[in-house]
Order: C-alpha cells, then sequence, then structure tokens
C-alpha cells in the first residue's frame, strides 16, 4: 500500500504505480471471466441448506482504485432464506449496495471485482455459484430469476422509451417465447394493475416524464416483478418518496411477495421501514456484518453498540427525548481500514480486548450473532450450558 | 371573454392582522401562484397555486415544523416568507411587524441579514469554486457586521459553534463529508446573526446517525442565539423531535395547525391522520393501522373545489365538495381547517 505524507495525498508517481498494479490483478480477473464455453459443473454448486433461495459466504468485494484498494465488502456471510425479507441496514457507504451488486454481478468492472467466497443461488432444481457463472448464463438469470428494485425511480427508466415497452422488454427476453404482441400486452397490463395502478391501460402508452415518483416506483417494481423472480434485491425502493407514498409501496411489495412466494434483500438506512418489512436483519458497518439475527432479536435486543446507536440516533414518533443520541467520529477511511475493531473509535462501551485483531462473529442466540468483544464471556458461558446439556 | 378568463382572477381578501409584539413572524393567509404561459401569443392560461393561503403565528425563539408531501408547497412557502421568489400573489408577512414585500431593495438589504434559510441539498448549495471561509464570509463582509481587524476572528468563532475546525478554512466543499457540508451551510446562515432561520429539509439528505449530530447542533444553536426556526421537513418523527408548534400542509395549503403535543396526540384534520399512520415505526411487534390514502395528490394548477383534501378523504361529505372549509380553532390554539368540525 502506498507510503502516506499528508492524510490522503498520493503523489502522481505512487498513483501510477498503485494503477499499473491494479490493472495487473483485474486483468486476470477480467481474462478467467472472458473464457468461453465454461462447462456448467464449474460453476453448478451446492445449496448448504435447501431452505435458502442464496447463500452469501465469506463474499469479499473489492475495488481497484488508483487511490488504492477499497474493500467495499469484506468477509460478509448471511443467508436469504426462502420466502422471507432480510432487511440489510447501515450508513451510506458500508458496502449494502454493493453486496446486492456482486449477487447480481453488476459491479462497475474491471476495478470492482469479486475476490474470493462464494455466492450461492438456489434455481429449484441446482444451484449456481454466481461469482463463477460465465456472462451469457448470468444474462438468463438476471431479471428472470434475481431481479432489482433500483434505489431511484426518476433515473431507473428510460426516459425515450414508453412504459409499456420497458415492461414487454423484459419478458420478451426471458418467459417470452410463444408469446405474441397482444399476450405479451396483456401480460404487461396485468403486471401493472397487480402494482396498483388504476389507469393501466393509460399508463402503458405513457413516457416516465407523465408520472409521479411514486406512480414510477411502481412501474419500477412492475419490471422487477415481470418474471415472478425467485429473489427480490430492494434497493432502498422508498427513500425518494413521501411517507403516504411509502406506506402504499411497502404494503404492496408485502403483498406481492407472498402472491409470488420469492425472497425479498431489503436494502435500506430507515429502521423504521426494516421494522415493519424485514423477518431477518443484517446491521452492515464498513464491509463486514457487525450483527445479524431476526427482526425480534434485532430491534428488541440489539447487542453490537453501532446497532445500538443506530437506534437511539433516530427520533421515534411519541417517545420525547431532550437530546438525540449521536455516533462521535466518523466511519474510518475505507482504502486504509484499521487492523482492530473498525468501530473501535467509536464506540462508548470499548473493553481492553478491542485493541486486538477484529473481533470474529459471536453466537448469543441460535439466530443472533454478534462482532463483538463484549459478548466473548457471554458466548462461552452459552457453549458450556450447551455442551452440559 | 371575460367570463372565460373568470380562473385567472385572483381573489385576494383577507383580513389583515395588527402586530402582536411577542410573534417575530405573522403569516396571514399568504399566497404564491405561479403563472403557466401559454397559447399561440404566449399569455397567462392558468395559475400553479403553490401556496394558497397560508397563516400562521410564529413566536420567538420557538421552532415550527411544516410538514406535507413533497409537492405541496413547503419549500415554496418557507421561500415566500423570506421574499426569495419574488412578488407575493397576495397576503401579508410581518416580520418584526414590519410587512417583508413593502420594503424598498436598500431597506430588504438592510433586513436580509435578521432572516436566513438552510438550503435542502448541501451537495449543491455550496458553490465549488470558493473555499469554505469564504463562503461563510462573503456575506459579513459584504453587510459590513464585524470590523475588518476582527473579521478572520469572528469567523473562526462561528465554524468552532458549528463544529467545524479552524484550519478548514482553506479547503474546498468537495473535501468534505454530507454532514461537514451541512454544518458549513449552517455556519453560512448564522454568520449573519439571524433572528429567524427557515430550515428547509436540512436532514434529509444525511444519514440517521450524521442527523442526530446536525439537529443536535441545531437545537444548540438555537439556546445560544436565542433563533427561531421554521423547519420545512417531511420526515415526521424529526419534525416531531425539533418543534414546539407543527404545521400540515396540504396542496398550497395549511390543514392543521398546533402545538406540536396536540397535533401528534390528537391529529384532527383527515389527512393529518392519514399522514401520521404511515410513518414507520422501528419496532417489529407494531402493528398499527395504516390508513392509506386513495390515489395521490391533485395537480396544483387545478385543485378540486370546495375542500382540497375532499377527492382523497375517507369522511367526505357533501359540503366538502362545494364550499371551502374556513379555519377553526378547536381546543387554545389548535386550528382546524375541515368542515368536520362546522358547529
Amino acid at each position: 500500500m502506498a507510503k502516506k505524507k499528508a492524510e490522503g495525498y498520493l503523489s502522481a508517481k505512487e498513483s501510477r504505480r498503485i494503477s499499473r498494479e491494479n490493472r495487473k490483478i483485474t486483468k486476470a480477473f477480467e481474462k478467467k471471466r472472458k473464457r468461453k464455453n465454461v462447462p456448467e459443473s464449474e460453476y453448478l454448486t451446492q445449496m448448504h441448506d435447501p431452505k435458502n433461495s442464496v447463500e452469501f459466504d465469506n463474499l469479499h468485494t473489492y475495488f481497484y482504485t488508483d487511490a488504492g484498494t477499497v474493500k467495499a465488502v469484506d468477509g460478509v456471510t448471511f443467508e436469504v432464506p426462502i420466502g422471507k425479507t432480510v432487511g440489510v441496514v447501515g450508513e451510506s457507504g458500508c458496502g449494502k449496495s454493493v453486496t446486492s451488486l456482486s449477487l447480481m454481478q453488476l459491479l462497475q468492472r474491471p476495478q470492482g471485482q469479486v475476490t474470493s467466497g462464494e455466492i450461492r443461488l438456489n434455481l429449484g432444481d441446482k444451484a449456481y455459484e454466481v461469482t463463477k457463472t460465465p456472462d451469457e448464463v448470468l444474462q438468463k438469470i438476471r431479471g428472470n430469476v434475481v431481479s432489482m428494485i433500483f434505489q431511484e425511480p426518476m433515473t431507473a427508466l428510460n426516459p425515450v422509451f414508453r412504459i409499456g415497452a420497458q415492461i414487454e422488454e423484459v419478458i420478451a427476453l426471458h418467459d417470452g417465447s410463444g408469446m405474441n404482441e397482444h399476450q405479451m400486452k396483456a401480460r404487461t397490463i396485468e403486471l401493472l394493475e397487480m402494482v396498483g395502478i388504476a389507469n393501466s391501460e393509460g399508463v402503458y402508452k405513457m413516457f416516465p416524464h407523465e408520472l409521479s415518483g411514486g406512480m414510477r416506483q411502481r412501474v419500477v417494481i412492475a419490471m422487477a416483478l415481470a418474471c415472478n423472480p425467485r429473489v427480490i434485491i430492494a434497493d432502498e425502493p422508498t427513500t425518494a418518496l413521501d411517507v403516504t407514498i411509502q406506506a402504499q409501496i411497502l404494503d404492496l411489495l408485502r403483498n406481492l411477495k407472498d402472491k409470488i412466494n420469492s425472497s425479498i434483500m431489503f436494502i435500506t438506512h430507515d429502521l423504521g421501514v426494516i421494522a415493519e418489512m424485514a423477518d431477518y436483519v443484517v446491521v452492515m458497518y464498513a464491509g463486514r456484518i457487525v450483527e445479524k439475527g431476526t427482526a425480534d432479536d434485532i430491534f428488541h435486543h440489539p447487542a453490537h453498540p453501532y446497532t445500538i446507536g443506530l437506534m437511539n440516533s433516530k427520533p421515534v414518533v411519541g417517545k420525547k427525548v431532550d437530546k438525540l443520541y449521536s455516533i462521535p467520529g466518523k466511519v474510518p477511511n475505507p482504502i486504509n481500514m484499521p487492523n482492530y475493531c473498525y468501530f473501535k473509535d467509536r464506540c462508548e462501551m470499548c473493553v481492553a480486548p478491542c485493541s486486538g485483531e477484529y473481533p470474529c462473529e459471536v453466537k448469543i442466540s441460535d439466530t443472533h450473532f454478534v462482532s463483538c468483544y463484549r459478548y466473548y464471556d457471554a458466548a462461552a458461558i452459552a457453549n458450556s450450558t450447551r455442551k452440559e446439556g | 371573454m371575460s367570463e372565460n378568463n373568470s380562473h385567472l382572477v385572483i381573489d385576494n381578501t383577507f383580513e389583515p392582522v395588527t402586530y402582536d409584539p411577542q410573534y417575530i413572524l405573522m403569516v396571514n393567509n399568504l399566497k404564491k401562484y405561479f403563472p403557466i404561459k401559454g397559447g399561440l401569443i404566449p399569455h397567462t392560461i392558468g395559475y400553479v397555486k403553490a401556496v394558497d393561503g397560508v397563516t400562521f403565528n410564529l413566536k420567538r425563539g420557538t421552532t415550527m415544523g411544516l410538514v406535507g408531501e413533497s409537492g405541496c408547497g413547503k419549500t415554496t412557502a418557507g421561500r415566500t416568507i423570506l421574499r426569495l421568489s419574488g412578488e407575493k400573489t397576495g397576503g401579508q408577512v410581518l416580520f418584526n411587524g414590519q410587512e417583508v414585500y413593502d420594503l424598498s431593495p436598500k431597506e430588504m438589504r438592510a433586513m436580509r441579514p435578521k432572516m436566513q434559510i438552510i438550503f435542502q441539498d448541501p451537495f449543491s448549495s455550496l458553490s465549488p469554486r470558493l473555499p469554505v471561509g469564504e463562503i461563510i464570509g462573503e456575506a459579513v463582509r459584504e453587510h459590513n457586521l464585524v470590523p475588518k481587524a476582527e473579521f478572520d476572528d469572528y469567523i473562526d468563532q462561528i465554524m468552532d459553534d458549528c463544529g467545524l475546525q479552524s484550519f478548514h478554512k482553506d479547503r474546498y466543499p468537495h473535501e468534505f463529508s454530507g454532514g461537514q457540508r451541512q454544518r458549513i451551510c449552517i455556519a453560512r446562515a448564522l454568520a449573519l446573526n439571524p433572528e429567524f432561520v427557515v430550515c428547509d429539509e436540512p436532514v434529509s439528505a444525511l444519514d440517521v446517525s450524521i442527523q442526530a449530530q446536525i439537529i443536535n447542533l441545531l437545537e444548540e444553536l438555537q439556546q445560544k442565539h436565542n433563533l427561531t426556526y421554521l423547519f420545512i421537513s417531511h420526515d415526521l418523527s424529526v419534525v416531531e423531535h425539533i418543534s414546539d408548534t407543527v404545521g400540515v400542509m396540504y396542496l398550497g395549503s395549511l390543514v392543521e395547525y398546533g402545538e406540536t403535543e396536540d397535533i401528534f396526540r390528537n391529529p384532527l384534520h383527515p389527512y393529518t391522520k392519514a399522514l401520521f399512520s404511515a410513518i414507520p415505526v422501528p419496532d417489529p411487534d407494531f402493528k398499527m393501522k395504516r390508513i392509506v390514502l386513495e390515489g395521490s395528490i391533485p395537480s396544483p394548477a387545478n385543485p378540486p373545489k370546495g375542500c382540497k383534501f375532499h377527492t382523497r378523504c375517507a369522511n367526505c361529505m357533501d359540503i366538502c365538495k362545494v364550499e371551502t372549509p374556513q379555519q377553526r380553532e378547536i381546543e387554545p390554539g389548535h386550528y382546524v381547517v375541515c368542515h368536520l368540525f362546522d358547529e
């Protein structure tokens, strides 16, 4: 890694050296990706638990930038069970979106690469290792098995095509075989009605700029649901919307999920939305998972100091506090991560071992895991009692 | 011809208020319409009624929250009060008893430092070409608020108040994070030693943990300098935390207005009820009865007749479709504009 003169300063020479090294690394990755006719056996895998639809296993996604390597996702492990909603929370820049983009393999290449770890995707009769799957196979999976609802409905739609054409394109690409124009239109209108657009015939012929934010978000959702995906990634689907529209969209997502029995990976920084939607919650901080568990575990027994801080810093209607709690300090620089616990510098509950290496995951209960030294003792006790039992 | 143009006539009848010294700001039936141009020879063919009759009084040293959906005219109301969006269309804005729109340009210039605004987006409201010291100090120098010799110390003091370091002075906005940029915006507004600050969604673009820092900062500064805030936001939980009084806006009008506690404990207007029921609560066991509003907000260029909310209201009566409701005081200090509360 580059030597530092002042904070964040890189000489042109150093920057060139880094980018040369980066090119070498990314070229190797790209070469591996671009091979033709990869046999299916190479990316065929087994789910560890057939009840899961996606398993992230020690995923590392790095960005090789000219200023140094950004470890955007650094060892993330969690599962998305079939028919459940998993909420991913964290501040901006903590790697929530990069995790989901790794699953879609939509990272900004060649700088962004999945360097190690596995993402296993359940396709029903078989399972794929997404990171090793070649592009042409992935194209059949994206939008079909896994689909994504993007963050900003204002920019996710193409301004020069009609709404109908944009949704039909998805259907035509994935399960349009044997469908004629009329059937495709009927299906599109059915989708628009499913997401609660009353004037579906009219909207079919409209351009995106003629719709309001909430309506556009519905169209984006309709597009994502066009092929009855097994996994829906919702990347901050309601952040740009008003509370009343947000409530409508959340209701809609919940109902649709039950209707087509798919799993949702719900990414947001709004804890209120997570509490409403999620069965399981994953809290991320600086590229790692600091705590994960069921919604009940996280909201009623938050364990990690960061989770606790996050909960306290949000004002809640009906709960009057004189002064809001605010987490001191700021997120460490993603290029130069410390080698101790990333949260130590901002933590008010530090204990002696915190200066040691990054804490590993501790099991508090069967569903609740946390990466914090404060729970090492509790976990040891739990383990010993389990052995006795 | 004149009958065709009846919709262009602006109804500007209101009862003028007299100045009450306990209020720093009195807004009476404020209207701001934006003309829609059209036709072969472009002429005004209609109005977008962005702010359509807003009335409230603001006590010195308190915070009023202004909430509502996007497009309901919150921001325009804030800007019109500060005389930042051209001329008003109707109504009164009394700042310390002085009608803001009667001032000559020279007098207005002298008034400006007293009333400031913190803009919504800290990423686009700071000039990328000016160093932070200049951003904060420019207006101070223009208005000759401090002698030249004390200028540097004064800026340092303001930056320190807002949680910025003095060595940040020579840096440019792009070198700062979102939270820090918002601090710069706050410092810029406070440098002029204002009495009244419009905070236009100051925390919407920020993360939860940064949000808390900025809210705490605003509250500290309010106590220190006895500031009055008009806090515009669509985040109801933030508004409940920071405000003393709350106004709920729908389609350019204030539908309910009162003490924060009254409004949140006992919302009266059907729109307020629906809005509050939509707030997500960070508790997985909490199952609330949600009032889902049908449809979307009507166009402000062609608002519904009678009560503007009647197209989406669950308690709509016949009278709502015909007659515009008047503001009524239900409890002391708690006003609502709804036919349900007619005697």
